[in-house]
C-alpha cells in the first residue's frame, strides 16, 4: 500500500506521467532549470502549484512537438522574464549578482591579510637590567 | 580612523538589508511591456458559440484583467475594476473558472467587463505571463501592452498608475 502511495506520489511530481520514459527524463531535466513563478523557491519540478502542472505539460507538449530545451527555455523566457530560469544568465544587469560574492571574499581576505600583518608583535627588547634579573631567576 | 570603518560597514550593510526588504519578490518584471499583446481567439464567457481576439480592440485603449470566481483577491479588487470600467473598456479573461461559477459570480457580484473571455485551460494566461491572478494589463490602440499589474488592483495603483496611463494613451488617439 505504502508503496502504491509512494508511487503515485511520484508520478504525480512529474506532471502526467508518459509512456515515453526518454521524454520523462527531457522533461524533468528542463523543469529542475525552470522556477514556479507560484511558489518562487522552487522549480518547476519540485513544485505542485496549479500553475506549475500546467507549465510542466507546455514543457512535455513542446519537447514532444519536436521543439529542442532551447526553444522551451525561450518560449518561458519570452512570457515569464529572466526571472523563470532558475540559474540567471549572465549579462549587464546580473553582474553584481554573479561577481559580488567573489568581491566580497577578496575585500574579507585583503582585511584578514591587513589584520594579521598589524598584528604581528615587536619583539620585546628587554633592558640591561631586566636581562640580570632574568639571567638570576634563571640560575 | 580605522574605527569608524566598522560601524560605517555596518550601517551600510543594514541599509541595503532595509532596502532589499522593501522591494516584493512577487513583482516579477514583464518582458511582455512595450510587445503586442499575445494573440487569442477565445470562446465568451456568456456566449460559448461566439469568439473573441484581441484584435478585436485594435484601434482603442482597452484593459485585459484575469480574474476567476475562485479567487478571492479578484473579488477584492472588483469595486476596483467596476469604478476603471467607468473610463475605459474592461474585458475579462476568465482563468481556469466553470461557467457554473464564473456566471453566478457575476451576477452577484455585478459585471463590469465589456466581456469575458473563457479561459478554462489556462493556456492563453500562458501566453500573457500570468502566474497569479489577478492580473492587470493596458493595452494600446496599436496593440501593445503598455502597463501590466500582478495581483489585486489597489485604490493607489488605479488613481495614480492606471487612469493617468489610460488618460494619456486615450488622448494620444
Amino acid at each position: 500500500m505504502a508503496r502504491v502511495l509512494l508511487f503515485s506520489l511520484a508520478a504525480f511530481s512529474l506532471g502526467v506521467l508518459g509512456q515515453d520514459p526518454e521524454l520523462d527524463k527531457r522533461v524533468h531535466a528542463l523543469a529542475t532549470e525552470l522556477r514556479c513563478l507560484v511558489c518562487q523557491n522552487q522549480t518547476l519540478a519540485d513544485s505542485n502549484a496549479p500553475l506549475a502542472i500546467d507549465l510542466r505539460n507546455q514543457v512535455r507538449e513542446q519537447l514532444k512537438a519536436g521543439k529542442s530545451e532551447q526553444d522551451v527555455i525561450d518560449f518561458m523566457v519570452a512570457r515569464y522574464g529572466d526571472f523563470v530560469l532558475y540559474r540567471p544568465p549572465l549579462k549587464a544587469s546580473t553582474l553584481a549578482l554573479w561577481a559580488g560574492p567573489f568581491l566580497i571574499l577578496l575585500g574579507g581576505l585583503w582585511l584578514l591579510a591587513r589584520r594579521i600583518r598589524g598584528r604581528r608583535v615587536e619583539e620585546p627588547q628587554l633592558s640591561q637590567e631586566e636581562r640580570a634579573r632574568a639571567a638570576k631567576l634563571l640560575e | 580612523m580605522k574605527k569608524i570603518w566598522l560601524p560605517l560597514g555596518f550601517i551600510a550593510l543594514v541599509l541595503l538589508l532595509a532596502l532589499g526588504l522593501q522591494l516584493n519578490p512577487r513583482e516579477v518584471p514583464s518582458p511582455l511591456i512595450g510587445k503586442p499583446a499575445p494573440a487569442f481567439e477565445l470562446p465568451l464567457l456568456h456566449a460559448p458559440d461566439k469568439r473573441f481576439s484581441q484584435k478585436d480592440m485594435l484601434g482603442k485603449v482597452w484593459v485585459l484583467n484575469v480574474w476567476a470566481s475562485w479567487c478571492p483577491p479578484c473579488l477584492a479588487e472588483h469595486p476596483i475594476v467596476t469604478q476603471l470600467s467607468k473610463t475605459v473598456a474592461v474585458v475579462g479573461l476568465n482563468y481556469k473558472d466553470a461557467r457554473e461559477d464564473a456566471l453566478p459570480w457575476l451576477k452577484r457580484n455585478g459585471d463590469p467587463y465589456q466581456l469575458s473571455v473563457y479561459d478554462a485551460a489556462g493556456r492563453i494566461a500562458i501566453d500573457y505571463g500570468v502566474y497569479g491572478v489577478p492580473e492587470t494589463y493596458v493595452i494600446d490602440q496599436r496593440g501593445v501592452i503598455r502597463y501590466k499589474h500582478i495581483g489585486p488592483l489597489t485604490p493607489e495603483v488605479a488613481q495614480k498608475k492606471l487612469a493617468p496611463l489610460v488618460k494619456e494613451l486615450q488622448a494620444r488617439g
